[in-house]
C-alpha cells in the first residue's frame, strides 16, 4: 500500500467522541474552580533545558535570533502569567519532544497543565485525584483504588531499599541485579533504572480495578522547578501521578527563588553538556518574572493522551490517537 | 568488532552479552518523562536456547554477534560430531550434539541443512523442511488399503519415528515434512 493511502483517521470514530467529551468535562471542572484557561505560545526564542527532554528546533521568530524552539511545556509561559498576576490557570497544551516514540509516547502531545495559588503539594494533588475520579466516573471506565506513598516508601516497599541512604555502589550492584547491562550509573539514572523498570510495572493491582498511585518528595537532584524539601535537604516538593504504572502527571510545589533557579538551568546545561547534548538558550525572562515575585503556588502537567488511554483501558497511546507520528 | 547502538535494536539482531551470542526477541523503550532513557529486552542465548530479560541504558553500544546462516551439506557424523561442508568454498566445519539437537534425526547425508555459524562454530542447525527418507522398520501393510483412516508408527534409516497410513509398506522412502515431522507421501523412484 502507497504512504498515500494512509490518509485516514486510525481508530474508531467514537474516540473523536470520547476526547471532545473529556475535554469538555475538564474544562466544566476548572470553570467550576475558577481556574481560567489561558493559550500560551508555541514557539519561543529560549529553551528548556531539562537533560533528558529534546527540542524540535526551527527558523527564528525575528531577525535578531536564528533559531526558535517547539515548547516541551507550557510552564515557562505560565509562570510569567502568575507572576504578571493572572491568578489560576489552566492550558490545554499541545507540546513537543524530539524522539519520544515508543508505545506510551508521541513527539507531539497534549498537556493538561495547571496552576494553583497558595496551594501547597498535598493540595494540588489531592486535586488531581479528585479530577481522576471525576472523569473516571462520568466516562464509566473500571474502579479506581487510589493510593498515596513517598518516594522512599515506594523503594522500601516494591524493592527494600532506602533510595537516600543506599550508596551509589551499591545501587549499581542493585541495577545490575534488576538486569542492568552498562557503564556505571549515576545515582540519578540508577534511580530512574529501578523506578521504571523494576517498579512500574508491578504498580497494579490484583482485584480487577485500576490502581493510581501518588508519589511525592522526589530526590533533590530531580528537582527541575520544584522547591527543595523544608526539612529533607535531599529531597523536594515534587509529585508524580501512575496510573497502572503509567506516568500520567508531574507536578510541583513551585521553585519561586530566581537565584536558584537559574543555577539549576546553568547546571542542567553542564549537565547536556556531559551527555553531549545541545546547550539551550536559558529562559531569562522567566528568571527576571520570579526576581520580580512567583507568588507561592503549586503546578501540575497531566498527559492527555495517556489519560485517555487509561479511561479507556487501552495499552498504546496510539490507540487513542487516530493521527500518530506514524501518519502525520 | 562491529558494535550496534541501542537505537538500531530490533527483533532478530544479534548481539554479545557476557561472551555469548544472544538474538533480541523482544525490544521496549522506556522513557520517564523527566529522565534517562533505557531499552528493556527480552534476548535468547542462542548456545543454550535460554530467554533472558536486560536493560541497556539508550544510545549506549552493544558488542554484535558475528553470527552468519550459511546453507550447508551434511557429510557424516563420527559419533561425536556432525561433519558439514560449505558446498562453496568446501571448507568443513564440525557441529557438536547440542547444536544439533532435534534435528540429528532427519539428518541424511548430503542434503543440504541451514547451519548458523558464530566465530566459525556451528551454534544450531536446522534441516531442509521437506526431507525424503526411507522406512527400515514398519509392521506390514494392508496392501490395497488405500481409503486412509488408520496410520501405524514407521521408522526411517534416520532413526526418526513418523506416523504413516497403513499401506505404506517397509523399504518404501517417503516424504516427510520436518516442521511438523508429519509424513507427506510417498515418493515414486
Amino acid at each position: 500500500m502507497s504512504e498515500s493511502e494512509h490518509w485516514h483517521f486510525k481508530g474508531p470514530l467514537k474516540l473523536l467522541n470520547q476526547r471532545a467529551f473529556l475535554m469538555a468535562e475538564i474544562r466544566q471542572f476548572f470553570a467550576a474552580r475558577q481556574v481560567m484557561e489561558v493559550s500560551t505560545p508555541v514557539l519561543s526564542t529560549k529553551g528548556n533545558t531539562d537533560v533528558e527532554i529534546e527540542m524540535f528546533v526551527t527558523d527564528g521568530l525575528d531577525v535578531e535570533n536564528s533559531q526558535a524552539f517547539l515548547r516541551t511545556s507550557p510552564e515557562f509561559f505560565h509562570k510569567r502569567l502568575l507572576a504578571s498576576g493572572s491568578g489560576d490557570i489552566f492550558e490545554i497544551a499541545k507540546v513537543f519532544r524530539k524522539g519520544e516514540l515508543t508505545a506510551l509516547h508521541n513527539p507531539e502531545f497534549t498537556l493538561l497543565e495547571w496552576y494553583r495559588l497558595g496551594f501547597t503539594l498535598t493540595d494540588l494533588f489531592a486535586e488531581v485525584c479528585e479530577l481522576i475520579e471525576h472523569l473516571n466516573a462520568v466516562m464509566q471506565a473500571r474502579p479506581l483504588t487510589f493510593k498515596t506513598c513517598s518516594y522512599q516508601q515506594l523503594f522500601e516497599s516494591y524493592l527494600g531499599i532506602n533510595p537516600f541512604a543506599i550508596e551509589v555502589d551499591e545501587l549499581n550492584d542493585f541495577c545490575t541485579e534488576k538486569g542492568y547491562v552498562g557503564s556505571q550509573l549515576t545515582r540519578t539514572e540508577a534511580l530512574d533504572f529501578l523506578f521504571a523498570v523494576a517498579i512500574q510495572p508491578l504498580m497494579v493491582a490484583a482485584d480487577g480495578k485500576s490502581l493510581v498511585v501518588v508519589v511525592y518528595d522526589f530526590p533533590i537532584e530531580a528537582a527541575a522547578l520544584a522547591q527543595a524539601h523544608p526539612v529533607y535537604g535531599d529531597r523536594c516538593l515534587r509529585f508524580e501521578i501512575l496510573w497502572d504504572g503509567v506516568e500520567l502527571a508531574n507536578g510541583y510545589q513551585e521553585l519561586t527563588d530566581a537565584q536558584e533557579q537559574l543555577e539549576r538551568f546553568q547546571q542542567d546545561n553542564k549537565a547536556r553538556a556531559q551527555k553531549g547534548r545541545d546547550q539551550l538558550p536559558i529562559d531569562d525572562r522567566l528568571i527576571a518574572a520570579l526576581a520580580a515575585g512567583l507568588p507561592a503556588c503549586s503546578g501540575v502537567a497531566m498527559g492527555l493522551e495517556r489519560l485517555l488511554m487509561c479511561l479507556l483501558g487501552q495499552q498504546q497511546i496510539q490507540d487513542v490517537m487516530g493521527f500518530d507520528a506514524n501518519n502525520s | 568488532m562491529s558494535v550496534y547502538s541501542t537505537s538500531q535494536f530490533k527483533n532478530g539482531l544479534k548481539i554479545l552479552l557476557d561472551g555469548d551470542p544472544y538474538n533480541i526477541v523482544e525490544n521496549q523503550e522506556v522513557k520517564p518523562g523527566k529522565g534517562q532513557a533505557f531499552n528493556r529486552v527480552k534476548i535468547r542465548n542462542l548456545k543454550t536456547g535460554r530467554v533472558i530479560e536486560k536493560t541497556f541504558k539508550s544510545n549506549e553500544k552493544v558488542e554484535a554477534a558475528d553470527v552468519m546462516d550459511t546453507e550447508m551439506q551434511y557429510l557424516y557424523t563420527d559419533g561425536e560430531f556432525f561433519h558439514f561442508m560449505d558446498p562453496n568454498s568446501f571448507e568443513q566445519f564440525e557441529a557438536s550434539e547440542t547444536a544439533v539437537g532435534e534435528t540429528a534425526k532427519w539428518l541424511k547425508e548430503e542434503d543440504v541443512c541451514m547451519v548458523t555459524l558464530w566465530n566459525n562454530i556451528p551454534l544450531t542447525v536446522e534441516p531442509p523442511n521437506f526431507v525424503e527418507l526411507k522406512i527400515t522398520e514398519t509392521d506390514p501393510g494392508l496392501r490395497g488399503d488405500t481409503s486412509g483412516g488408520g496410520s501405524k508408527p514407521a521408522t526411517l534409516e534416520t532413526g526418526a519415528v513418523v506416523n504413516v497410513p497403513l499401506f505404506v509398506p517397509e523399504g518404501e522412502v517417503i516424504k516427510v515434512d520436518t516442521r511438523s515431522g508429519e509424513y507427506v507421501g510417498r515418493v515414486k523412484k
